[in-house]
């Protein structure tokens, strides 16, 4: 049954229903109404009869056909009383289905779905009224894939999909990737499912269990709004309010809980009002303030930008070039989103340190941890940390991170204060301090910029170089991997999917990313397992795009805290590399406990127990193959890496997802 | 990225520093270098500088190390993130053997043969 979504109202919508099918069920309703079913349904009516002729208990024949399914006719009615007359089989529409018209006024094109029965009218109806389009559904083998999937699909596709998961036990499991995407300012649309009226629910089985009088309280903290609609006009209403909340910056999930109730029976009387979606405006720094910036920079002699989250689009990236070329100032990419392409000579992320020390001016574009980035620090008993920049050194920042903030998590490091901070959307900001900029007259900056030029050529010499050491060793050195595959993919669309914080950034230091999407930083919250779903969600992003090439490197910890992630890739046939970065450990956690075995001077010789995935290796070509993912591996022999890497690349152009196992360094 | 480059720097600038200065291999005095290679490991040297002190979280180590005296001194006291290591969990015997380990380690290909460095 497909229907046209484009009509809109009920009538319309009525017309399309098959009429056979409409006779088949006036037929049921008829038969049930006069206590025979079987008139309509012989062969189910049938094997009722049997069962109730042969009287045999259910658990002595497990599995049995004839044994299961609803009950007979007259079993029925000796267990349940009459059945009314108006027998609950709808041939029109249903909630479910406006509650999908709803769905599609907000241009959402998937859905990341694992089912539950909390929502099992709407995932109905988004599969045959919906036709299972706009948005497709995407399945996923644990909620927190799901979540992840959408945090990874929005920084990339800079719109959010939509997360369906079950009442309670669906979004704890959810919980990890939704507070990851609030840490990472993405925005998605969750929708839970519950059964709010106690009177309604099933006695017995788990749906008391899976429903609660306030499931977002459990997300809460780290969502940005919720709502319980009650009634189907509500829910109209608070899924376009979560869409438009969700995607005015500052971005971050929101979360609609749907009642069962509202979708399972049959729309009541006129369709309800859906309103049409409001996009907001993006607040901007206001024009005194950037101004006043403008005077700064201009004035500056050593200046430093840092930018963090801030680039979303080509445009960002572009615009923040033109405001560096113009200052002369060499860019300082905190990695957040991939703000500066990695091989201009003003990039100078691997200088940083040098360059701060001597700034008597810096600005600092969308920081999410300003005093981290202004500070070393060193895991000492003390716990000391320097700041880097001179006393005197001016402070001019901005950004949206104030607009969004919730007391609990503590997310929002520790503070740092600034002598200028600007509130607004540093992207949508930059356009207008440049004009500022050159309003203000800025200095000739061609000499310094050859001077960070020359600076440049050397930073990026020295991280060649140092991708050299143990260039041949066994276990496969992280650069090394980063090496090999930057090298096959150079000369096509390529984008890397996932964080690089635990291969301590070697693509950025080696690879030259030049445009936005190339990359869009790390989990946000640091919470291992985002990179299995998320990676998905960013290939869909990139094939929608244009059929970009998607790769990623995958820790082993992060890939078997949601391994199903696999196969979801290769049940969808998203085309993506996975190299798996294998350390056979939870690397940075064992260097934690090494620490403390230290300190407590009781030898680290014991820092593997509970930090290390050996006894038995996990074979992850294996496991990717169990569920349909081209694999290889473990490769151990450097020089047995490239071909696999190219066998991987030839299956993803091919547009399947492909996973190569590489026991590698631990960094 | 800037935190982790302050990491690395806090622990890499004194280790680099002498590692580039450091006497040549075949002046250092000898020690068990297969033990050494087990204790590299075994006490968790390779996770921060690789297991052929490649470098990694923390800097490069070989295939030029600095003299063993150096590296204990070092270690005893260490100036960045990294933590001290007392005698009684790595004996300069011990750091002697994972010297000798480090100066055997091969010197990698010039960066000029290897063209995935260079494109």
């Amino acid at each position: 049954m497909v229907f046209d979504k484009s009509k809109n109202s009920k009538d319309e919508r009525d017309d399309q229903i098959n009429p056979a099918r409409r006779k088949f069920f006036g037929a049921v309703a008829a038969g049930a109404a006069g206590g025979v079913v079987a008139a309509a349904m012989p062969s189910v009516a049938r094997a009722n009869d049997q069962t109730a002729a042969n009287a045999v208990p259910l658990d002595t024949v497990p599995g049995s056909p004839a044994t299961i399914g609803p009950p007979s006719a007259v079993l029925r009615l000796d267990e349940i009383g009459p059945v009314p007359a108006d027998e609950q089989i709808y041939v029109g529409k249903t909630g479910s289905d406006f509650m999908v018209d709803v769905i599609d006024t907000l241009d959402l094109d998937y859905c990341a779905v694992l089912p539950g029965s909390t929502f099992r009218a709407l995932q109905e109806s988004l599969i045959n009224y919906g036709n299972n389009k706009k948005p497709e559904l995407i399945t996923c083998t644990n909620e927190d894939i799901a979540a992840s999937l959408a945090h990874g699909y929005a920084k990339v596709a800079n719109k959010p999909m939509m997360a369906l998961v079950h009442g309670v036990v669906g979004l704890q499991h959810a919980s990890m990737g939704i507070y990851n995407a609030w840490c990472d300012r993405a925005p998605m649309i969750v929708v839970v499912g519950n059964t709010l009226d106690e009177a309604g629910r099933a006695p017995a089985g788990a749906e008391w269990d899976h429903s609660a009088q306030d499931n977002a309280a459990i997300v809460r903290d780290y969502t940005k709004w919720d709502d319980q609609p009650t009634s189907l006009e509500a829910f109209a209403m608070s899924m376009v309010r979560a869409k438009t909340i969700s995607t005015t910056i500052p971005c971050a999930p929101t979360v609609i809980v749907a009642d069962n109730e509202m979708g399972e029976h049959e729309l009541p009387g006129p369709e309800p009002y859906i309103p049409s979606l409001t996009v907001d405006s993006t607040p901007v720094g206001d024009p005194a303030s950037l101004a006043a910036a403008a005077k700064m920079l201009v004035s500056a002699e050593r200046l430093v930008i840092l930018a963090d989250r801030l680039v979303r689009t080509q445009d960002g990236m572009d615009t923040l070039v033109a405001l560096a070329e113009t200052l002369g100032a060499p860019v300082i990419d905190l990695a957040s989103r991939l703000n500066m392409p990695t091989r201009h000579p003003l990039n100078l992320s691997w200088a940083g340190e040098d360059l701060l020390t001597k700034a008597d001016v810096v600005l600092v574009l969308e920081p999410v941890n300003l005093f981290g980035a202004l500070h070393k620090y060193r895991d000492w008993p003390d716990r000391t940390y320097l700041q880097v920049v001179k006393p005197g050194t001016k402070l001019i920042s901005i950004g949206t991170q104030n607009l969004l903030t919730h007391a609990n998590f503590q997310d929002s490091g520790r503070y740092q204060p600034v002598d200028l901070a600007i509130t607004g959307d540093g992207e949508t900001s930059l356009p207008l301090l440049l004009e500022a900029v050159k309003q203000a007259g800025p200095k000739d900056a061609s000499a310094r910029a050859a001077m960070l030029k020359a600076a440049s050529d050397k930073m990026h010499e020295k991280l060649r170089q140092n991708a050299t050491y143990g260039w041949d060793a066994s276990p496969i050195s992280v650069p090394r991997i980063c090496a090999e595959l930057g090298y096959l993919i150079k000369d096509e669309d390529w984008a890397l999917i996932t964080p690089q914080d635990f291969q301590s950034f070697w693509p950025s230091k080696l690879w030259n990313f030049t445009k936005a999407y190339q990359y869009k930083g790390n989990q946000g919250g640091f919470g291992v397992g985002y990179e299995p779903g998320a990676s998905i969600g960013a290939a869909m992003a990139h094939r929608d795009a244009g059929k970009r090439l998607s790769v990623g490197i995958i820790g082993d910890g992060s890939l078997m805290m949601n391994p199903g992630a696999l196969w979801t890739a290769a049940h969808h046939k998203i085309p993506l590399l996975w190299v798996v970065h294998n350390n056979r450990a939870w690397h940075q956690e064992r260097m934690h406990v090494q620490r403390m075995a230290d300190r407590h001077s009781r030898g680290i010789t014991r820092t593997t127990i509970g930090t290390t995935m050996t006894d038995p290796n996990i074979d992850f070509a294996k496991l990717a193959d169990s569920m349909g993912v081209w694999s290889a591996g473990p490769i151990t022999d450097p020089s047995a890496l490239k071909p696999a890497l190219q066998q991987a690349l030839d299956m993803v152009r091919q547009g399947q997802p492909a996973l190569v196992d590489v026991v590698a360094q631990g960094r | 990225m800037l935190k982790i480059i302050f990491v690395t720097v806090f622990i890499a600038a004194p280790f680099t520093a002498m590692a580039q200065t450091s006497p040549e291999n075949n002046a250092q005095p000898s020690g068990d270098a297969g033990h050494g290679k087990i204790l590299f490991i075994s006490d968790g040297c390779s996770e921060c500088h690789g297991t052929v002190g490649q470098g990694g979280v923390g800097p490069h180590l070989a295939p030029k190390p600095l003299p063993a005296e150096a590296i204990a001194s070092y270690i005893r006291h260490p100036a960045g993130v990294m933590p001290p290591y007392a005698a009684s969990v790595v004996s300069d015997a011990d750091v002697a053997d994972i010297a000798s380990y480090l100066r055997s380690v091969p010197a990698q290909p010039k960066l000029g043969s290897l063209p995935e460095l260079n494109d």
